[in-house]
């Protein structure tokens, strides 16, 4: 119906707007982490990842689904233990920020 | 029970708002991912409550595997190779967008705007999955990072991506018979696939980063165009606030470096001369004995990290030699280059990782301004 596309430009319109202004007055020494932290939001593509293998019918949309399950998954976990890892760098102290050192 | 979908969904969005907002700034910074956490483990739970949903041990399965082979691999790799880190998991979400808009295509055949919007996150979601493997690889050095570039090379990418929007159409316009629009569906994915391949060749060193960023990017915007199909707002919101922050992030560090974006989609972005300043003034070697008296006798001490101290882990020794000059009453400070490391603010990371504090980290502009008053610079 046109009025979900027109609905739909409305909200990815106002995202825009916030996407920009929540970022950019941000500190060069964030850029990193917050890079790894918006790839780790848009790891919500999980639940679209449920939704295909939720609704899949055939055994090809099943693969499919399962793959996108996976890989959502990688995004979610892998996105938010690098962003946690890198921030918490800024809020440990020195003694505690050597015991996380790797080995 | 279906209504606490929706409230949930809207609850990650607000969210994910907060979180990227508290991100912003240093002191609140931690907090961010804890939030932006919680409401991806809200909605993916409350995901599960869909009326009808099936395949239900399947998806935990997939869940299960991803999550423990993501959870591993992110918890040991040092903190230097984390750029890499952000590429293949970007590379992930990517293929996961770039495989639900498939499902919708072949399930939807092509008609309405719906396949518009699912055909533009087939190939962008496909473009951002090579991409980010590509320059995963190249960062992990299992392919050779220098650029890679080849006669032709601008008419092949161009193309290719003539050939991956000709097949988009043809999809879309020709509905005679499903069995042929699914071989248009599987050449548009392969071309795409090939172009996002051929777009990460030509990058290598240090502009490793601008690319990363623009994938991030163009995977927010694969999952925002997933949304609209699914009809799914938390995923059009959240790829929509990924998309523009991507993008601005891409041209800020293209900004530091002298680039511009079209050069970056284009792939002439390798072949742009390195620089040649040549060194001015008077160089002389100095012995190890030489360099720490010179360093104990003077007042204030500039550092200027690259990525050299990085890889060979020497955050920690200069973090050393810092506290070591300050007992001796030296101020010490570093300058750190918006591209030092292998991201803006890598270096600021690597060096908050061995405990330096970031009031003591100058920026670009205060850089030049305190490097004119130090008495010893050093450049590692």
């Amino acid at each position: 119906m046109p009025s979900d596309i027109w609905l739909s430009l409305y909200i990815i319109i106002l995202a825009l707007f916030i996407g920009y202004e929540v970022i950019v007055r941000v500190p060069v020494i964030l850029h990193t982490p917050l890079m790894s932290g918006s790839n780790f939001i848009h790891g919500i593509v999980l639940i679209g990842g449920i939704y295909a293998l939720g609704y899949a019918t055939t055994v090809v949309e099943q693969v499919i689904g399962f793959l996108a399950v996976v890989m959502g998954s990688l995004n979610v976990t892998g996105g938010f233990r690098v962003t946690q890892r890198m921030l918490s760098m800024f809020t440990k102290r020195k003694g505690q920020a050597e015991h996380d050192r790797p080995h | 029970m279906i209504d606490l979908i929706d409230p949930v969904y809207l609850l990650t969005v607000v969210f994910f708002i907060i979180a990227l907002e508290r991100m912003g700034r240093p002191n609140t910074a931690y907090s961010g991912i804890v939030w932006a956490g919680l409401a991806m483990a809200l909605s993916v739970a409350v995901t599960f409550l869909l009326p009808g949903i099936s395949n239900l041990g399947l998806i935990l399965l997939g869940i299960v595997i991803g999550s423990s082979i993501g959870w591993y691999f992110s918890s040991r790799v040092a903190m230097v190779n984390m750029p890499q880190m952000v590429a293949i998991f970007n590379g992930m979400g990517a293929g996961a967008a770039a495989s639900i808009a498939s499902i919708e295509l072949l399930a939807g055949g092509g008609q309405g705007p719906n396949a518009l919007f699912a055909m533009a996150g087939s190939i962008t979601g496909c473009i951002s999955t090579t991409g980010s493997i590509v320059a995963f690889m190249k960062l992990q050095s299992i392919m050779r990072q220098s650029p890679l570039v080849f006669a032709w090379q601008q008419a092949a990418n161009i193309l290719i991506l003539i050939l991956t929007l000709g097949f988009s159409v043809a999809f879309i316009l020709y509905q005679q018979s499903a069995s042929i629009i699914v071989v248009f569906l599987l050449l548009d994915i392969l071309f795409s696939l090939l172009y996002g391949f051929l777009m990460a060749l030509p990058i290598g060193g240090a502009d490793m980063p601008v690319i990363i960023a623009f994938f991030n990017s163009i995977t927010g915007i694969a999952v925002a165009l997933d949304g609209y199909s699914l009809s799914n707002y938390a995923m059009i919101v959240a790829g929509i606030l990924v998309g523009t922050s991507g993008i601005i992030l891409t041209l800020a560090m293209a900004k530091a470096m002298n680039r511009s974006l079209v050069n970056v989609i284009f792939g002439s972005f390798g072949r742009v001369k390195e620089g040649t300043g040549a060194a001015a003034g008077n160089l002389k070697t100095l012995g190890t004995e030489d360099a720490a008296i010179m360093l104990s006798y003077s007042d204030k001490v500039i550092v200027v990290p690259g990525f050299g101290m990085a890889s060979a882990q020497a955050q920690f020794l200069v973090k050393d030699l810092m506290d070591a000059l300050s007992k001796r009453g030296v101020r010490v400070y570093f300058a750190i280059h918006p591209v030092a490391g292998r991201m803006p603010g890598h270096m600021n990371v690597l060096l908050a990782e061995a405990g330096v504090p970031y009031e003591l980290l100058l920026d670009l502009d205060s850089s030049n301004r305190e490097l004119e008053n130090a008495d010893v610079a050093f450049l590692k």
